[in-house]
């Protein structure tokens, strides 16, 4: 098997598993009946996602685990999320904060895997950038709404870009891994990335009346599964306590 | 079902010959299987009528979202996440029809929120029991939607077209729900012994509060008379759970499960099953607010609104800003 590729879908997989359970944990709490829709919507896309990540990643590792083998039964240390997708909810402003931030190098990233050497790479991020261009147009709405709308309003989504933008720098760190993985024309140059992404996120937020903060400084250790945050060991109890309560048991 | 104990407005439902002309011709309509749209005339007290019945379904379904977001971050597959989060999108989404289809009749949905929020409008009584296993994922959806489709299916020929057509669109959903929680019951009914105890235990758990769905025995349904020459109800209660326990029996066996009822019987004579009635008392402590879950489900959804205020505040100065500007723009 390829390593450095297993380790690379881990990635892409993990991201949108960690993502798309924090996102379904607003299910009937939201603030009106169509976020409710869209925020299930959403996360059932990245769940979607995840099935078809995950599955190939089981496929390349080749030692008999499932996809939800790789999502239920590993430990914090192999997961490799970003650590920005496993932060808390905290508000709605936050959410949608975070996903827009997530969504824009989303659709930059997938946008690129679209044309990986890896055809089973490529098709499913053909299929998942579809997806993500939707989720960018309504989280980069709704930030620019809630940005702009009432004073309140401001300083809710100042505080999460605040929070949420020393997490950002970690989607575009580069290891040997992802190296091998550029050399073998299966994923585009992280690092790469971050012009599109800017471009993005500093129209959305001039739109949005939002300041972005004056740092580069970026929190990491999410996608190399050095140190994730304290937060995803809570979010594993609840998602794999069925798994590992019956272990003999299939669902 | 979804909506129990409205109350009709009127004493008893009067004959042709006591109503006025417009009424008559009302009531003529709806004998003859037409249809009544948001802009025809209509008495009082179908209005009233039909604004409760339709929101407090579709409030059953919004607060219906709750008991089973109590399992979605706990789902045990991928696969299984993926199909509970559809599901509880295409519940917002009947909320969502049936909050329309009220708000043609003369009331905002914002106004039915603030009736839900201060026990002025219920919901269903079921959505007031706890979740506590994997298999009540399976019971609800085999179970609950099963006596909601039970109930739903004639209400698609209600006189009042609005409902009647987001009745057509729900119920398509609603039969794959219940599919989908059969499927689940079969997993677990066919897998290890924890398993198999799982899904007795919904079934116990359950069995009664779905019994309950369909409101009190017609002996003691007093308003139902009345709803039923406007066609807003199309079979009375006793006849739909009737028609529930003869499709459900059966499907328990097939699954290997005990229904929870000693007096339960085939009666060759009436060609149905007799059974047990449900704890009445019960029925009505719950309609009364002292459910299991009633205190909690309620306070989600007022927290989930008061959080939301600011949310909405800020959409809607945006939203007006973008009007004034593209208003000074022309």
């Amino acid at each position: 098997m390829s390593a450095a590729l297993f380790e690379t879908l881990l990635r892409l997989g993990d991201n949108t598993l960690v993502l798309g359970h924090r996102v379904s944990e607003w299910c009937g709490k939201a603030p009106v009946l169509e976020e409710d829709i869209a925020l299930a919507n959403t996360a059932l896309d990245l769940i979607g996602q995840t099935q078809m990540w995950l599955s190939y990643a089981a496929e390349v590792e080749g030692a008999g685990r499932s996809a939800d083998d790789l999502a239920m039964l590993r430990d914090v240390w192999d997961f490799r999320n970003i650590l920005m997708v496993e932060r808390p909810n905290l508000d709605f402003g936050h959410t949608m904060m975070r996903q827009f931030l997530f969504d824009a190098y989303h659709r930059a990233l997938l946008s690129g895997l679209a044309g990986s050497g890896d055809p089973r790479v490529a098709e499913i991020a053909a299929k998942a950038v579809k997806e993500a261009t939707y989720h960018l147009d309504r989280s980069a709405e709704t930030v620019i709404a809630l940005g702009d709308g009432t004073e309140v309003s401001h300083a809710k989504m100042q505080t999460a870009l605040d929070l949420l933008w020393p997490y950002t720098g970690e989607m575009f760190h580069s290891d040997e891994a992802d190296a091998e993985m550029v050399a073998a024309g299966v994923i585009p140059d992280p690092e790469g990335l971050r012009p599109a992404w800017m471009d993005t996120v500093t129209a959305t937020m001039a739109e949005a009346t939002l300041t972005l903060p004056d740092s580069n400084f970026a929190h990491k250790g999410g996608r190399t599964g050095k140190q994730h945050t304290e937060h995803l060991g809570h979010m594993l109890t609840q998602m794999q306590w069925l798994q590992r309560a019956y272990p003999d048991a299939t669902w | 079902m979804y909506a129990q104990m409205i109350k009709s407005t009127g004493k008893g439902v009067k004959t042709l010959d006591e109503m006025d002309p417009q009424e008559r011709a009302f009531q003529e309509r709806i004998d003859a299987g037409g249809k009544i749209e948001p802009r025809d005339w209509m008495p009082a007290g179908y209005r009233k009528n039909l604004i409760r019945q339709i929101g407090q379904h579709a409030h059953s379904e919004i607060v219906g979202q709750l008991p089973e977001g109590n399992w979605i971050t706990r789902a045990p597959t991928l696969e299984r996440k993926a199909i509970l989060l559809a599901k509880v999108q295409d519940e917002a989404g009947h909320g969502l029809y049936l909050y329309c289809a009220a708000e043609t009749l003369g009331i905002t949905r914002d106004e039915m929120f603030e009736a839900l929020h201060e026990g002025r409008m219920k919901y269903s009584s079921i959505f007031n029991y706890p979740t506590l296993t994997w298999a009540d994922m399976g019971a609800v959806g085999w179970l609950v939607d099963g006596a909601a489709i039970m109930n739903q299916v004639p209400l698609q020929r209600t006189s009042y077209g609005p409902y009647a057509r987001a009745m057509v669109r729900i119920c398509k959903e609603e039969s794959f729900h219940q599919r989908q929680g059969f499927d689940i019951m079969m997993k677990m009914c066919n897998g290890t012994d924890a398993q198999k105890k799982m899904a007795q235990d919904a079934l116990n758990r359950m069995w009664y509060p779905s019994l309950m769905m369909f409101g009190p025995s017609d002996k003691d349904s007093v308003h139902s008379e009345q709803s039923m020459a406007w066609k807003i109800k199309m079979n009375t209660n006793d006849e739909l759970r009737q028609k529930f326990v003869d499709q459900t029996v059966p499907q328990a066996e097939y699954l290997g499960l005990t229904v929870p009822d000693d007096k339960l019987s085939w009666n060759e004579e009436k060609g149905g099953y007799d059974f047990s009635e449900p704890d009445w008392s019960e029925f009505f402590d719950v309609l009364a607010g002292n459910g299991p879950c009633n205190q909690e489900r309620l306070q989600t959804r007022k927290d989930a609104w008061e959080s939301g205020q600011w949310v909405r505040d800020g959409m809607l100065a945006h939203a007006a800003k973008k009007r004034a500007a593209k208003l000074a723009a022309e």
